[in-house]
């Protein structure tokens, strides 16, 4: 490989973006403690296939709780992969690249735990083949089986292939890893040389693979929409359901992107390819996806607010003023109003600051839907009566708790054992980058 | 090596392959011929025809392909209900109609369905409600059944095809192929489906019973429950639990192709649709477009009055 930048720049990007791949206290003891709290978890789950889903809170009215919240979450967080790497790749928005493999990596995370998710929530998981053998391709859970399946595979690719110059390079680098380890690498790595040929093939494929991966990632949405869409209910009965999700998953993936930067900057000290630009732009990008979702939100909930019709006048009730107004106007005003605001102002677009505000973000967009999935059935069309109160008023359980945080551990083990065998800034664009910069 | 000697070398291994064509074709055919015989022997057993006594004392010949064995076995009887399940009761339209001027809260229709089908005491195939649609119209009691729709949004969503309409317009749920997803519970707009979150009631007594679609018994732990028109007791000619159990002459069951339901308290049958006309028959939010097969009529003049008592839990869904 000519090099144009000097053997001292290429050797410093190299090492520093290689570094992390090591085994340290730090690391082992995160990985100690996620795989204690998943194995917790999966002995709720345990209890729960045992003795039914009767250990939750769900009852006949409220049917679907904390568990499709979850699953919403988890697809609406894997859209990010699209929006950085796809989107703004694209649109040859370069201050991105560095942030586009941490993008990749969450977006496979979470798009192949959300199938998990819902296999939590099924009363037969055992009979999950059913879906395959007799599915219905009339029913919206056919089309989200296939779409999300496809997305992951994609997003998949859509990390390798841009990461097969780096997987030769910690082949060459990676001196002090055990022989098997390397030759893993090396196969990985295709024989690339970096030849101008494999360079060609390398950017046509990813530039196919972004162009694709965008309407794939958008019908993940819009169809996980439409699980709640194509009913009736009040809440969900809405035309414009598929883009309200979308933008929504923009600003969720944002804010996780964020946060995901802060902590890799801090512990792989990454300061100089995860800069302050990178947080004040990232900054941008969430006050600017933000206003767009805000924007839907206001369409959402002030229509059927001027109408009142029956039962939508009962769920805003409920909403604003009622049971659930806590939580809606602390998701709204703390996830996503605050949050535009504060990060209108430059001081506030730092790496600090971005990171507290994101995990508000964050947290706000689990609870919004949660806000969106359960206050729906406790107001169906005909009236709640004959039954128990827990079915009237749904209260999640410990067990239900924890089977929920499970997919997170699940999630937060792939990130973290992805960034500890590949580099997460791409080693091969920084110094490409550079090169074209000084050029 | 000289030519001479390698020619007929080379002519032995060409007779060797020539010899193994032949050999090899001539079984190929050979063996397709054999088989061809015998598919053919067993084409002509299958086309056999044999005699058998029916119950009404006629000798019949039929085809022996188109005979069912009434099996022995547990798994083949589970086949067997299963088809029928679906299949259902040919050339039948059930409808059901309800009286709404003569429900009293008796909830006997809630005892026996409950009762039928082994339902935990909070499940309903049929819930008797308090409705009270506005402030100044009269409350009412409304027994609401699975309204068994013509356009089912529940049969729409369902991913796996475990809850089907039949021809005969019933909606049912095979257990043996529900997976608990439990999408038909949020698109069905009556609420009239429930879920078997625990083990169900009689799990234990009901173990060795063969599952009947039909009944939905045994329940199973996992699986979604709802009204089934009680397509068993149909099957032999007999009105449904809730329709036979009611006191009051709330219910009436019958056949819309015969245009003809009969009242499961006084047993009197009156045609359908003119029961409909006299009484000013309506259905459950039509402008939802399901289609519902259940029937009211409203409750003007009733017989018994509505108990104040009862009052609250009508308005709460009223005022929120």
């Amino acid at each position: 490989m000519k090099d144009m930048l000097g053997q001292s720049t290429t050797d410093k990007i190299t090492s520093d973006l290689l570094r992390p791949i090591r085994l340290t206290k730090g690391f082992m003891a995160w990985m100690g403690f996620l795989g204690v709290s998943l194995v917790v978890c999966l002995g709720a789950y345990a209890i729960q296939l045992k003795d039914g889903l009767v250990v939750t809170g769900l009852g006949d009215y409220v049917s679907w709780g904390m568990y499709i919240s979850n699953f919403v979450f988890f697809v609406a967080t894997s859209l990010i992969g699209m929006l950085i790497s796809a989107v703004l790749g694209l649109s040859g928005a370069k201050w991105a690249s560095p942030l586009a493999r941490i993008a990749e990596i969450i977006a496979l995370a979470f798009a192949a735990v959300a199938g998990l998710v819902i296999v939590s929530d099924m009363g037969h998981p055992e009979r999950l083949l059913n879906v395959f053998i007799h599915g219905r391709i009339q029913s919206p859970i056919l089309w989200d089986v296939t779409v999300v399946t496809i997305y992951v595979l994609i997003s998949a690719l859509f990390l390798y292939i841009p990461l097969i110059p780096d997987l030769k390079i910690c082949h060459d680098k990676l001196d002090k890893l055990p022989p098997f380890a390397r030759n893993i690498y090396k196969v990985l790595s295709l024989n690339w040389t970096g030849s101008h040929e494999q360079e060609k093939i390398v950017k046509q494929l990813t530039r196919a693979i972004a162009i694709f991966i965008i309407p794939v990632a958008l019908a993940i949405h819009t169809v996980t929409s439409w699980l709640f869409a194509s009913t009736s209910r009040v809440g969900w009965d809405s035309t414009i359901f598929g883009p309200y999700f979308v933008t929504g998953a923009f600003v969720a993936g944002s804010a996780a992107v964020i946060i995901a930067m802060y902590f890799y900057r801090e512990n792989y000290k990454l300061k100089d390819y995860i800069t302050d630009f990178h947080f004040d732009q990232m900054g941008k990008l969430l006050v600017l996806v933000s206003l767009v979702y805000l924007y839907f939100n206001l369409n959402e909930y002030m229509v059927p607010a001027y109408k009142m019709k029956r039962s939508d006048a009962l769920h805003i009730h409920e909403l604003f003023v009622g049971t659930h107004a806590l939580l809606f106007w602390s998701v709204q005003i703390l996830g996503l109003i605050l949050p535009i605001i504060l990060l209108l102002f430059k001081k506030i677009r730092r790496p600090l600051p971005m990171m507290i505000i994101s995990i508000f973000v964050l947290l706000g967009a689990w609870f919004k839907r949660y806000i969106i999935v359960v206050p729906t059935q406790e107001n169906p069309f005909l009236p709640i009566q004959n039954v128990p109160l827990n079915f009237k008023v749904y209260t999640p359980t410990l067990i239900e708790i924890l089977i929920t945080i499970a997919p997170f551990i699940l999630a937060l083990l792939i990130i973290t054992i992805l960034s500890k065998i590949i580099p997460i800034v791409s080693i091969h664009e920084t110094i490409e980058e550079l090169e074209a910069k000084n050029k | 090596m000289s030519e001479q000697e390698e020619k007929p070398k080379k002519n032995s291994r060409r007779k060797f392959l020539q010899e193994l064509g032949i050999v090899g074709i001539g079984s190929v055919l050979g063996g397709s011929a054999i088989l061809a015989g015998i598919n053919y022997d067993k084409k002509k057993t299958a086309s056999q025809r044999i005699r058998v006594l029916t119950a009404e004392n006629e000798l019949l010949e039929i085809e022996k392909s188109d005979t069912t064995k009434v099996a022995k076995t547990k798994y083949e009887n589970l086949t067997y209900l299963q088809k029928q399940g679906r299949d259902g009761l040919a050339g039948k339209r059930f409808v059901m109609v309800i009286d709404l001027s003569k429900c009293r809260n008796a909830r006997k229709c809630m005892a026996a369905c409950n009762a039928a089908h082994h339902l935990r005491p909070e499940q309903h195939h049929i819930n008797v409600l308090k409705m009270e649609e506005t402030e100044n119209t009269p409350a009412f009691y409304m027994p609401k059944p699975c309204q068994h729709c013509d356009n089912p949004p529940c049969v729409a969503v369902c991913p796996v095809d475990a809850t089907f309409k039949r021809p005969d317009g019933i909606v049912l749920i095979d257990n043996e192929r529900c997976i608990g997803c439990r999408f038909c519970i949020a698109a069905c707009p009556y609420s009239a489906r429930v879920f078997n979150w625990a083990e169900p009631l009689n799990a234990q007594a009901d173990k060795d019973l063969t599952y009947n679609v039909e009944l939905n018994v045994p329940q199973r732990k996992g699986t979604i429950s709802k009204c089934l028109f009680s397509a068993d007791r149909l099957r032999e000619g007999k009105l449904p639990y809730c329709v036979g159990a009611c006191p009051n002459g709330v219910y009436y069951f019958g056949d819309e192709n015969e245009d003809a339901v009969t009242n499961g308290t006084t047993k009197e049958t009156v045609r359908f649709k003119k029961l409909l006309e006299d009484n000013g028959g309506y259905t459950l939010m039509p402008e939802l477009g399901t289609h519902p097969r259940v029937y009211y009529l409203p409750a003007k003049g009733k017989e018994y009055p509505f108990q104040d008592k009862d009052k609250p839990e009508a308005l709460e869904h009223l005022r929120g």
